[in-house]
């Protein structure tokens, strides 16, 4: 019996934006690294991810972002979560993200910003430093 | 109990977190299932397998929309399988059923295997029963049926459905072996492609060399094209025709004694391993043993004896 608790991450593709390369390469990191990765395609609404969210219970959701609409998407994501009360479930983002916007959102409730050349094991790092399991 | 009475209202988290807290083996989370499983038994379970490729997540993505436009409330549990080597998994299957994320009446959760010893039944079982008192009017099970684990699930299900593929020649083989034969509804997805005759003759002449009794369900084939909604009503009328069959002759409440028999035939060997391993893990009682085995001063089946004698002397059992 393992009292040891699987880390569960959800990652989307928000909007319109059609390039997963990247967040599939990213899932897989995670798989490698030993986590739960939920994939949940691409076109997502923030209403279909939160729902996903909250339905896989999971501890962490990583948007990957590259069209230009994060600053709608991402904090709808957040503003969803706060509405279902879980805003326990931390939010990170990945893609193409002008510096300038880097603080707001965060202020917003986005918890870490991946630009483009971040590596795998930065974001792995991060991830297994920053995150435990939502319940004890 | 407080998960437990959440789950029964139908609250989306609380059953999230319950399920979670059953995959992760939480002690709480045996006393929330006690307190569910008074509430189990009303759901309709389908099970259904099929090689990766086969369509089966966009299939069960129609299914969902079929059973949703006659009323009934959905439960999904998609299995995918977790690396043996870093214990990790992609969970993908959702991403088909995506579209119904929004509907309150459609309830997805995807389960990594964990490389479960035969244990992928219990958890699947306790997800099942979570569903079920949550009121889900359908639970549809998603797994890609390689092995031993999967033909139990079988057990838990009414309904099982093999899904294949025209062009697949050697899966149907290995299922031939198995899970073919226990599968109630056989359906050939992609019967745009070439072939998809010929696997339905070759499949109808497999059933028909197989002895059915008169009063035995014969297994139904359909052709479907999940991806372009073809063949999905039949499909779903073919189900009920099942379900009205189980009804009619008893089947329905066979199949309520051999499920609550497997689980608790699967709780209790787990239960028992557990006491077991707490006893003769003291003292490396265990290890001298093995270690005797190694340099052959004892066989299994009498090393085997010894702890069954060593528990029940010291009352332990």
């Amino acid at each position: 019996m393992s009292s040891e608790r699987k880390i569960r991450i959800l990652v989307a593709k928000p909007g319109l934006d059609g390039h997963d390369r990247g967040v599939k390469i990213v899932a897989r990191a995670y798989r490698d690294a030993g986590f739960e990765v939920i994939y949940t395609g691409l076109h997502q609404t923030p209403e279909q991810i939160v729902n996903a969210a909250l339905q896989e219970d999971v501890d962490l959701i990583g948007l990957s972002c590259l069209s230009g609409a994060h600053m709608y998407l991402l904090p709808r994501v957040v503003e969803l979560l706060k509405e279902n009360k879980a805003e326990d479930i931390i939010v990170i983002v990945g893609g193409i993200i002008p510096k300038e916007d880097i603080p707001k959102l965060k202020k917003m409730g986005i918890k870490e910003i991946f630009l483009p050349g971040s590596s795998l094991s930065e974001i792995i790092n991060w991830t297994r430093a920053n995150m435990k399991p939502r319940h004890a | 109990m407080s998960l437990a009475k959440e789950v029964l209202q139908g609250n989306i988290k609380a059953t999230a977190r319950l399920i979670r807290d059953v995959e992760d083996e939480l002690p709480s989370a045996i006393e929330e299932l006690k307190a569910l499983y008074p509430h189990t038994g009303r759901s309709y379970i389908i099970g259904i397998t099929g090689s990766p490729g086969s369509g089966k997540s966009t299939l069960i993505d129609m299914l969902i929309d079929a059973f949703r436009k006659r009323g009934k409330t959905i439960g999904v549990i998609a299995i995918d399988p977790s690396s043996p080597f870093s214990g990790g998994a992609i969970l993908g299957d959702r991403i088909r059923m995506q579209r119904h994320a929004t509907d309150g009446g459609v309830f997805i959760r995807s389960l990594a295997t964990r490389g479960w010893r035969g244990g992928l039944s219990r958890a699947t079982a306790n997800v099942i029963n979570i569903m079920d008192a949550m009121g889900k009017d359908v639970i549809l099970i998603e797994t890609v049926g390689a092995g031993q684990a999967e033909v139990d699930i079988i057990n838990f299900t009414h309904t099982s459905m093999v899904i294949l593929v025209p062009g697949m020649g050697d899966w149907v083989q290995t299922l031939k072996a198995g899970i073919l034969e226990i599968a109630d509804i056989l359906v050939i997805n992609k019967a745009d492609k070439k072939g998809a005759d010929e696997l339905k003759a070759e499949l109808e002449a497999m059933l028909q060399m197989s002895a059915y009794s008169p009063q035995a369900w014969k297994p139904k084939i359909f052709l479907t094209e999940a991806v372009n909604n073809k063949g999905i009503d039949e499909l779903v009328e073919g189900i009920y025709q099942h379900k009205e069959f189980l009804i009619s002759t008893g089947g329905h409440d066979t199949h309520l004694k051999e499920r609550a028999r497997l689980e608790l035939i699967e709780v209790l060997k787990s239960s028992l391993m557990d006491h077991v391993f707490q006893i003769v893990n003291k003292n490396n009682y265990l290890e001298k043993l093995i270690d005797d085995l190694v340099n052959k001063r004892t066989d299994p089946y009498s090393a085997a004896s010894d702890i069954i004698k060593k528990l029940a002397q010291e009352g332990k059992l």
